[in-house]
């Protein structure tokens, strides 16, 4: 207890129609649902400070994960602490007052902005609705937020389609930061940018962080940047965490057969550098039926019939935990 | 270096808008030898797009190639007439593209597309085109062919439904498969498989292939030869080999170190300032603006195109100097 952010047993499952039961499609009657567990029992913690990466690819949850932290999704079950409050109660004003210390940045920067809203009124939308703020004050910390992403005075007047992708970015990092929150939330910020764009970026938000003395949970595919700007990292599949870690533990020594296979599918800018690659076959099963036992197990390349039975995070090292029957073999 | 199979020389494309001519594609000059894997990389809006749809024919009003020759087995492909051009489309030239579940039509299903394609270009009877089309769908690694020959596509993942692209375009036995960021959207593991089987496909068949990517990692890991792309020039191309251990563009040595990896720490740089609008593009070199070694005739005119080691080509000025 104590820490800045924790989460215990997390789930968000969603009801969806079964489509394996094509006749059920036909009677709407018919009751026949299935379940989602997007996110299925999954606990952590982030100390003030630091930047969490959350890992994992398409559909393994990370984004809601994200959203329930935000309560953008209310969580099926689950704990949720933000300086030691448990923010899954929550309603009203004490919800609208979160929401000025936790913010989000989202991963498509044109999508995220309203296109009928100019950068000036973008920026003191927050301001307006989670800070009292007189009109000079609002004109003050528009300029400064402005001026700390590295955007020009005369952008302000602009409106979201007359910006560069990169202008639009660091419109939506002003706007998260403009409350000066205590927590930040990066879902994929880099990953619709290009590679000398990305860099820009990702170097304005590691001085951002430390500028703002504020937190980060990074969530991101893409395991190269996350690798750069994070503490600790969390690697997450179909729905939990199979691994984490320390960031240059995690990515030196992983453990769990799915991190190891996820980093050696990274493409190195080297042509000289040789690995062996761990191919996992077949592809992510549906989140409707996870498999009983070990998730990766129906992929997984050391795959034993032990492997059929549950399995939670256990300490393999100091604080580096992972799920895995037989952790390090290959 | 083989003979080429495909060779680009002072390629021009413009396309007239309403804000004046873009100069999306601006006198460049690319050789592609039979039988390799040729990566063009770039930022977007580098030319690399509409420099595969050219090779194709396919640029479209308002674009227009304004001059240059692209010379495909020894044939400009230029000068040919449209009825010409046709029948090399999807036969001799194959082209996949970034978003597969797009590219494919959606109320066809995924066999039936292929085999359409066997049909008319190698002219097969319907049974023999059926059992090619199963045996095409069984070598892209898809488990029980048969039945995801009646599966739609949005029936299919994607990764999949790159599959079933990688297999139409290469059911014709083509000499050339153009892939453009053929694993943009998809995730790792998947790209990974896609970019073996691409590897594995084009080695089988013979296919010389050109991929187009903005990723410096997947050049690297798959690529024989490369061509940097920067606001419609390519400033540099050699063998994959000569490239990441001597970069000599300032650009190149730039992108090679503003990406993060994953297998040693390093620090990050950025290339400063932004790539330049294509319409009325700086005179000299385009990279001028951004390029810490600038000089005064950069800005002047565009430098040329030098010829180091056999095969390793670069415009920039400063390499003749140091």
């Amino acid at each position: 207890m104590g820490e800045f952010i924790e989460i215990r047993d997390l789930s968000k499952h969603f009801p969806v129609k079964d489509q394996s039961a094509s006749f059920s499609a036909l009677n709407p009657f018919s009751s026949r649902h299935a379940l989602l567990r997007a996110v299925d029992g999954v606990s952590f913690f982030i100390r003030k400070g630091e930047t969490l990466g959350l890992v994992g690819e398409s559909g393994c949850g990370k984004s809601t994960v994200a959203r329930c932290l935000l309560r953008l999704l209310e969580p099926t079950r689950g704990e949720i602490f933000f300086e030691s409050k448990d923010l899954t109660g929550l309603k009203g004003e004490g919800l609208r007052l979160l929401r000025k210390f936790i913010q989000m940045i989202f991963q498509d920067p044109m999508a995220s902005l309203n296109p009928r809203l100019s950068v000036r009124q973008v920026l003191e939308e927050p301001l307006r609705l989670y800070e009292r703020a007189t009109v000079q004050e609002r004109e003050g910390r528009v300029l400064e937020v402005l001026e700390q992403v590295g955007l020009d005075r005369e952008l302000l007047s602009r409106f979201p389609h007359e910006l560069s992708g990169g202008q639009r970015q660091r419109v939506n990092i002003a706007r998260a930061i403009a409350t000066r929150p205590k927590f930040v939330v990066l879902d994929e910020p880099t990953s619709a940018l290009d590679v000398s764009l990305r860099a820009k970026i990702v170097l304005l938000l590691e001085e951002l962080k430390s500028a703002l003395s504020t937190t980060y949970l990074f969530i991101s595919h893409d395991l190269s940047t996350v690798k750069y700007l994070s503490d600790r990292v969390a690697v997450m599949y179909l729905g939990t965490i199979v691994e984490i870690a320390e960031a240059h533990e995690l990515f030196r020594h992983p453990l769990h057969p799915y991190t190891r296979a996820l980093l050696s599918a990274i493409p190195i800018p080297d042509p000289e550098v040789k690995r062996d690659r761990i191919i996992l076959v077949g592809e992510i099963p549906s989140p409707t039926r996870i498999p009983r036992g070990c998730r990766l197990r129906g992929r997984c390349p050391i795959a034993k019939p032990l492997c059929s039975e549950e399995i939670r995070l256990r300490e393999a090292g100091s604080g580096h935990w992972v799920a895995c029957h037989m952790p390090g073999t290959s | 270096m083989s003979a080429p199979l495909l060779h680009i020389e002072d390629l021009t494309v413009h396309f007239h808008t309403d804000e004046g001519i873009v100069e999306a594609v601006d006198g460049i000059q690319l050789l592609v030898p039979s039988g390799e894997i040729v990566g063009v990389v770039g930022e977007s809006g580098s030319g690399k797009s509409v420099t595969a749809l050219s090779i194709l024919r396919l640029i479209r009003k308002p674009g227009r190639i304004i001059q240059g020759t692209i010379l495909f087995d020894g044939r400009n492909l230029l000068d040919l007439s449209e009825e010409e051009m046709r029948p090399l489309r999807g036969s001799h030239i194959s082209m996949i593209f970034q978003s597969p579940r797009t590219s494919l039509n959606p109320v066809l299903s995924a066999g039936w597309q292929i085999e359409r394609l066997i049909r008319l270009h190698k002219k097969e009877k319907a049974k023999g085109a059926r059992e090619q089309t199963v045996q095409m769908i069984r070598q892209v690694g898809i488990p029980s062919p048969e039945r995801i020959y009646h599966e739609y596509p949005h029936q299919l993942s994607g990764g999949m439904c790159q599959r079933i692209m990688i297999a139409m375009a290469l059911a014709t036995n083509p000499k050339l498969l153009i892939a453009d960021e053929p694993t943009t959207g998809l995730d790792v593991s998947i790209a990974a498989q896609i970019l073996d089987l691409l590897q594995e496909m084009g080695r089988r068949t013979g296919a010389t292939i050109l991929l187009i990517t903005h990723d410096l990692g997947v050049v690297a890991g798959y690529c024989d030869r490369v061509a940097v792309m920067h606001a419609g020039q390519v400033v540099e191309s050699a063998s994959v080999k000569k490239l990441f251990r001597q970069p000599l563009h300032p650009y190149t040595m730039k992108l090679i170190h503003s990406v993060p990896r994953v297998d040693v720490d390093r620090i990050m740089e950025t290339i400063p300032g932004n790539v330049p609008g294509l319409i009325h593009p700086p005179q000299g070199c385009r990279f001028a603006d951004r390029c810490q070694w600038v000089m005064e005739i950069c800005r002047k005119t565009r430098p040329p195109v030098q010829t180091l080691d056999g095969d390793h080509l670069v415009a920039c000025y400063h390499i003749g100097n140091s």
